[in-house]
């Protein structure tokens, strides 16, 4: 309980003590920790920055797959009316074709018709001679009658 | 009856006895009845219930055990915390530099909020004398008979382990951090500024002497209510130990565990008390007022 020497030995040992950790023991432990701080700041800027790019990056994929459907859906409707438009052409041709076989076939027959028509007549002119030579039974100047027979033949 | 009590006193006071090496001067009679020869001796201290030696050497005498626990202490703390220090990585820390980290920064914390100006030396000091003085109360903990008992073993025959529980140990730190309260007050203030604070207020200057003598008064009490505060504390703690200690051996741990687990609350807060109350008065001399 008395004052002694030892006052002053207390204040030499805290005053050594004291410039000690303030040279050795603070500053590293505050700088590590200073440190670590701006690592985790850092770390979570980071996380941050890739949140905000996996959201955009969404964002872009939904577009880009919208855009494609849109495109694709393009395509089909422009293949659906191509298809449409050849099937209108073939039917369109079929049509002119059909049309075409139709009116040669006619003619065909009419040229047909006509060309009977013609043998009848020759036939009918020689069927009607050979018939008035056997009804008159005398002889008819073929050539002085010729030309009504002919004209009787017309008439059919 | 009477031989109980004189060896209870006795007991009480030996362990109440610092380890003091000083010079006793010539022609004093000492513990044991010799006289002192010529030109004194350098010896240490010894007491009995009429003598009291270490009185007689004045101040120049030292505590011996005082200085030794209180440095070894000190280097423990810079001794492990340095360890910490080289190593110390800003990547995941260890369980070692997780401790000390958290001890750094709850001192940060305490002199950030306290203490708004530019001083590199507040927190460091701050930590040091938190960490310093939670060891020495610490020894408190250390049941009181241990040590004293080894060292009488060696011959030592006065061993007190709680630095704090010393006058001397307190007082100097106190005075330390008086030094650095007037330090700074005039490198902040200038000794004009510093003197006109001491002066000039609360009264205004027509009673100058009368601020005088109050300013002085609580400049001066800071100091020596630091070191009695953090003294008074150890000492009535280190005492209650020694009477529990005189109890039967069976019965002591009633009340020393109980007294053990609140003295960890008290030696942890007079630690912290002295810590803050520094950075207050340190942040009180750099500011006007």
């Amino acid at each position: 309980m008395n004052i002694n020497l030892t006052i002053i030995g207390q204040i030499i040992a805290f005053f050594f003590f004291v410039v000690f950790c303030m040279k050795y023991v603070w500053p590293p432990i505050t700088a590590a920790l200073e440190e670590r701080k701006k690592k985790i700041a850092e770390g979570l800027d980071a996380a941050d920055r890739a949140e905000r790019d996996l959201l955009a990056a969404k964002e872009q994929a939904e577009a880009d797959m919208q855009d494609s459907k849109e495109q694709s859906a393009a395509i089909i409707e422009q293949a659906n009316k191509r298809a449409s438009q050849i099937v209108d052409e073939a039917k369109e041709a079929a049509h002119v074709e059909a049309e075409r076989i139709k009116l040669a076939a006619q003619a065909d027959i009419e040229q047909e018709v006509n060309r009977a028509k013609e043998t009848l007549r020759t036939q009918v002119a020689v069927l009607a001679i050979a018939g008035a030579e056997k009804i008159l039974e005398a002889t008819v100047d073929e050539a002085a009658h010729a030309k009504l027979v002919d004209k009787l033949a017309a008439e059919l | 009856m009477a031989t109980e009590l004189m060896t209870s006193k006795s007991y009480i006071s030996h362990h109440l006895t610092n380890l003091t090496f000083g010079k006793l001067p010539e022609g004093t009679t000492r513990y044991d009845g010799t006289i002192v020869g010529d030109g004194g001796v350098w010896t240490f201290a010894h007491s009995s219930a009429t003598v009291n030696e270490a009185a007689t050497m004045g101040f120049w005498a030292i505590n011996v055990d005082t200085m030794f626990w209180s440095i070894s202490l000190g280097i423990l703390f810079l001794w492990l915390f340095r360890k910490v220090a080289i190593n110390a990585t800003s990547g995941v820390p260890g369980k070692m530099q997780n401790f000390v980290e958290s001890i750094v920064e709850f001192v940060e914390d305490n002199v950030n909020s306290i203490f708004h100006h530019k001083n590199a030396l507040i927190a460091p000091l701050a930590l040091t004398i938190f960490v310093w003085v939670f060891l020495m109360n610490l020894m408190d903990l250390v049941p009181v008979d241990w040590i004293p008992y080894i060292a009488s073993q060696m011959g030592i025959p006065y061993m007190k382990v709680v630095p704090s529980t010393d006058i001397n140990a307190t007082m100097g730190m106190a005075l330390a951090v008086f030094a650095l309260i007037i330090y700074y007050s005039i490198k902040m203030k200038g000794v004009g500024g510093f003197m006109a604070e001491l002066s000039l207020q609360p009264l205004g200057k027509w009673l100058l002497p009368f601020n005088l003598f109050l300013e002085i008064v609580g400049l001066i009490a800071k100091p020596v209510s630091l070191a009695l505060r953090l003294f008074g504390n150890m000492y009535a703690g280190e005492m209650v130990f020694i009477l529990i200690a005189l109890l039967p051996f069976w019965a002591q741990w009633v009340l020393s565990v109980p007294w053990a687990i609140f003295h960890i609350l008290i030696i942890t807060l007079q630690a912290f008390i002295f810590m803050v109350l520094t950075i207050v008065y340190l942040a009180m001399a750099h500011e006007e007022h």
